[in-house]
């Protein structure tokens, strides 16, 4: 008897155990969830404010190591602040900070797309308008125009942007200089160029279309050159239509790429990781992205010499009797910071926000190689020289079309981007592309 | 132990677990559903609007189609592991051994597996296809990008995940037969194929029935290796319920509608264990003890 109770006592202390650190866990997820909440609301002394980003060391080692230095001054500026990251790649990002904002317990600071992206956050009320910072005196006249105002909605500017991106078709020289092939600048010329690559066995153009808007650049492209930034601008905000011909006509210029044999084997199974790897071991010849590339082909030291100094760039070509011009880029402001609109130190956190961008926007050119969104004087710097060709077409770029993905609103957007790899895949005609659009545009959410 | 407070106080720890990790959970889930909400802002009461959607949803019915299809495809799979069972609780050389082999893939974590079946399915460098075009076949396919073949490369690596967990399952059950049985069976003259049809099949009954629920279920909900080998795609040919839920959540800021497609999965499966339970029931259960 004796025995028996004993045992049934060790049971019920396992299962309180079990209990107990059940809640446990969830108090100690809880504590990181909000630290920034918990103690910097007793006073000014001690402060910790909570960030969270999308640059892994591994990936993007430039990056990382940026924010890592510009936190680590910070700190040692401000002895009381003590900041924890924590970092995901893009897509875990994304999915984290929609749970963390469905429980409402956003870091302090954090990472956020423009335009449709943010819309649902600022409905929800999540993130807290950053005007008075933006108009301040560390940031006043600081950014590019049009990059703040892609994070504005109503008027108020709720992030502010740190990159700034367009994307160039980078190209390896090695491959084009073995087939006798010149740089193309109409579209039947890069048609040309495709064919004669692919004839000789090499893969044109490296995508991942498992990601989706990979390919969506494509499309972007193809259609701004075809129909023009403003018939592509008016379909995409639902004033326009998707069905125009010209729109058409640029999904169906896709599927003669695809015809073609332009991209590498079953792109529309592999991530852009997978899909950049053709890129960068030499099997294909070009691979559209954007310039947050750059590190890669000229500052990352992983990367081999040899290979960088192979990488070239040009812009998308022009379509004959198309209404775009040669100098209108995909891109747009990258990413932005935002502050949590219910973080109990948000006074702190916009302070953060403010040196963080100032900070980026000196320091992201020299160390990390990528474009901020902030102006550069690049007079006294010795930078890449791909670096310096891109921010000068940058600077006299005539339009800068955004991401589809980030310009519609979420479902919308989803739509778009299934829809890509439906027309990459050859699943549906180009009209059938058009007619999906243009019914998710007009459902409007 | 007679007690009833004391039994009551024993189990109370498990019941308060349960209750907060799986039973509220489901409740809410249920009420979410009838809620058009986008996680964000605050709920709005819409009744049975998005079940309505729902049940006209042709991307929902195509995803449940896919998921059927693992159904029945892990079901099937089920006799393969009960015959390498079998094979194993007789007396081979090396059984053991080929007993942990077998279990290897399912100590690895989804993602795991994942990673490595996205490299031997990579189109070009991949083992498959450069196994494949060094014995003459010129233009295999892209396993995870042609939407005919992508539920089946993906099925693949799921049965092959689970394989030791089941294998080991019937390998327990079958090693439970008393010798005794089998070597009475012997003296009456019965071969090796005999024994397993009729003695040791049988006396597992009960296991099978218990792996078939599992399996069906396990494959109704299943998530992990989809969401990371094709995320569905491409265009949805590899969409299963759980993922299209997901998606529709996460990725569509459409928590409601996410919850509702939860919560009908939720139903689905609940019916699958019913009917299998109903189409296997038996009046006498087989016993040894």
């Amino acid at each position: 008897m004796f025995k028996k109770m004993t045992v049934s006592g060790l049971l019920l202390a396992l299962s309180i155990l079990i209990v107990l650190s059940g809640c446990g866990g969830a108090k100690g997820a809880d504590e990181t969830g909000n630290t920034g909440s918990s103690s910097g609301g007793s006073g000014s002394d001690r402060v910790t404010l909570k960030m969270m980003h999308l640059w892994p060391a591994g990936s993007s080692a430039q990056q990382n190591k940026l924010v890592t230095q510009i936190i680590d001054q910070y700190q040692k500026d401000h002895p009381n602040v003590t900041i924890k990251t924590e970092i995901m790649d893009n897509e875990q990002y994304k999915n984290k900070l929609k749970v963390l904002s469905a429980s409402n317990e956003l870091p302090d600071v954090g990472i956020t797309w423009a335009a449709g992206f943010l819309e649902p956050y600022v409905k929800g009320n999540l993130f807290a308008p950053l005007d008075d910072i933006l108009g301040g005196a560390q940031l006043k006249d600081k950014f590019v125009p049009g990059t703040a105002e892609a994070y504005a909605i109503n008027g108020k500017t709720y992030a502010l942007p740190i990159e700034l991106n367009i994307t160039p078709i980078y190209y390896n020289k090695d491959l084009f200089a073995k087939h006798n092939l010149q740089i193309p600048t109409t579209y039947e010329q890069f048609k040309q160029v495709v064919k004669t690559l692919s004839e000789a066995g090499v893969e044109p153009i490296a995508l991942g279309n498992k990601d989706r808007w990979t390919g969506s650049l494509w499309y972007m492209y193809l259609a701004d050159r075809i129909a023009g930034s403003d018939t592509l601008k008016k379909a995409m905000d639902g004033s326009g239509s998707f069905e125009d011909p010209t729109l058409i006509r640029a999904a169906s210029e896709v599927q003669s790429l695809v015809d073609m044999n332009a991209f590498n084997k079953g792109f529309n199974g592999l991530s852009n990781d997978e899909g950049k790897s053709e890129f960068m071991n030499g099997k294909a010849a070009m691979y559209l992205m954007g310039t947050w590339e750059i590190p890669n082909f000229t500052t990352n030291p992983d990367i081999p010499q040899e290979f960088k100094d192979k990488v070239g760039f040009f812009k998308f070509p022009t379509v004959d009797g198309g209404k775009g011009s040669g100098d209108s880029w995909v891109g747009g402001p990258g990413v932005g910071l935002f502050v949590a609109e219910n973080s109990k130190v948000k006074e702190e956190a916009k302070k953060f926000v403010e040196y963080f961008v100032a900070k980026w926007g000196e320091q992201s050119v020299k160390d990390a190689g990528v474009i901020p969104a902030t102006k550069v004087d690049t007079a006294n710097m010795k930078l890449p020289q791909m670096y310096v060709d891109l921010l000068g077409e940058l600077n006299k770029a005539s339009n800068i079309t955004l991401f589809a993905d980030v310009q519609l609103k979420p479902d919308a957007a989803q739509t778009h981007l299934d829809m890509i790899q439906a027309l990459f895949g050859k699943a549906v005609t180009p009209e059938e592309f058009a007619k999906k659009h243009q019914a998710a545009v007009q459902a409007g959410k | 132990m007679s007690n009833k407070g004391v039994i009551a106080l024993y189990v109370l720890p498990s019941l308060l677990l349960l209750l907060s990790i799986v039973y509220i959970p489901i409740v809410l889930t249920g009420y979410y559903g009838l809620n058009k909400w986008d996680g964000i802002s605050p709920m709005s009461f819409i009744g049975f609007d998005n079940y309505k959607t729902l049940v006209q949803d042709q991307a929902f019915w195509q995803s449940a189609y896919h998921s059927l299809l693992l159904a029945v495809f892990s079901a099937i799979s089920l006799i393969g592991y009960l015959a390498i069972a079998l094979v194993l609780s007789g007396k081979i050389k090396g059984a053991n051994l080929l007993r942990k082999i077998y279990l290897i893939p399912m100590l690895l974590s989804s993602v795991a597996i994942a990673q490595l079946w996205i490299k031997i399915y990579h189109p070009s460098n991949g083992v498959l296809n450069t196994f494949l075009n060094s014995i003459g076949i010129s233009d295999p396919p892209s396993w995870l990008a042609d939407p005919k073949v992508v539920l089946f490369s993906l099925f693949v690596p799921i049965v092959w995940q689970y394989a030791g967990f089941y294998i080991l399952i019937y390998y327990a059950g079958l090693k439970n037969i008393p010798e005794t049985l089998t070597e009475a069976a012997r003296i009456d003259g019965a071969n090796s194929w005999q024994i397993a049809m009729r003695i040791k099949l049988p006396l597992v009954t009960e296991i099978i029935k218990v792996t078939v629920v599992l399996s069906v279920v396990g494959s109704l909900k299943y998530f992990d290796l989809i969401y990371v080998m094709t995320d569905g795609g491409p265009n949805g040919a590899s969409e299963v319920m759980a993922s299209y839920m997901y998606h529709k959540a996460f990725r569509s800021f459409d928590f409601g509608y996410g919850s509702a497609i939860g919560f009908f999965l939720l139903l689905i499966c609940l019916l699958a264990t019913y009917l299998i339970r109903k189409a296997t029931a038996t009046k006498d259960t087989v016993q040894f003890h």
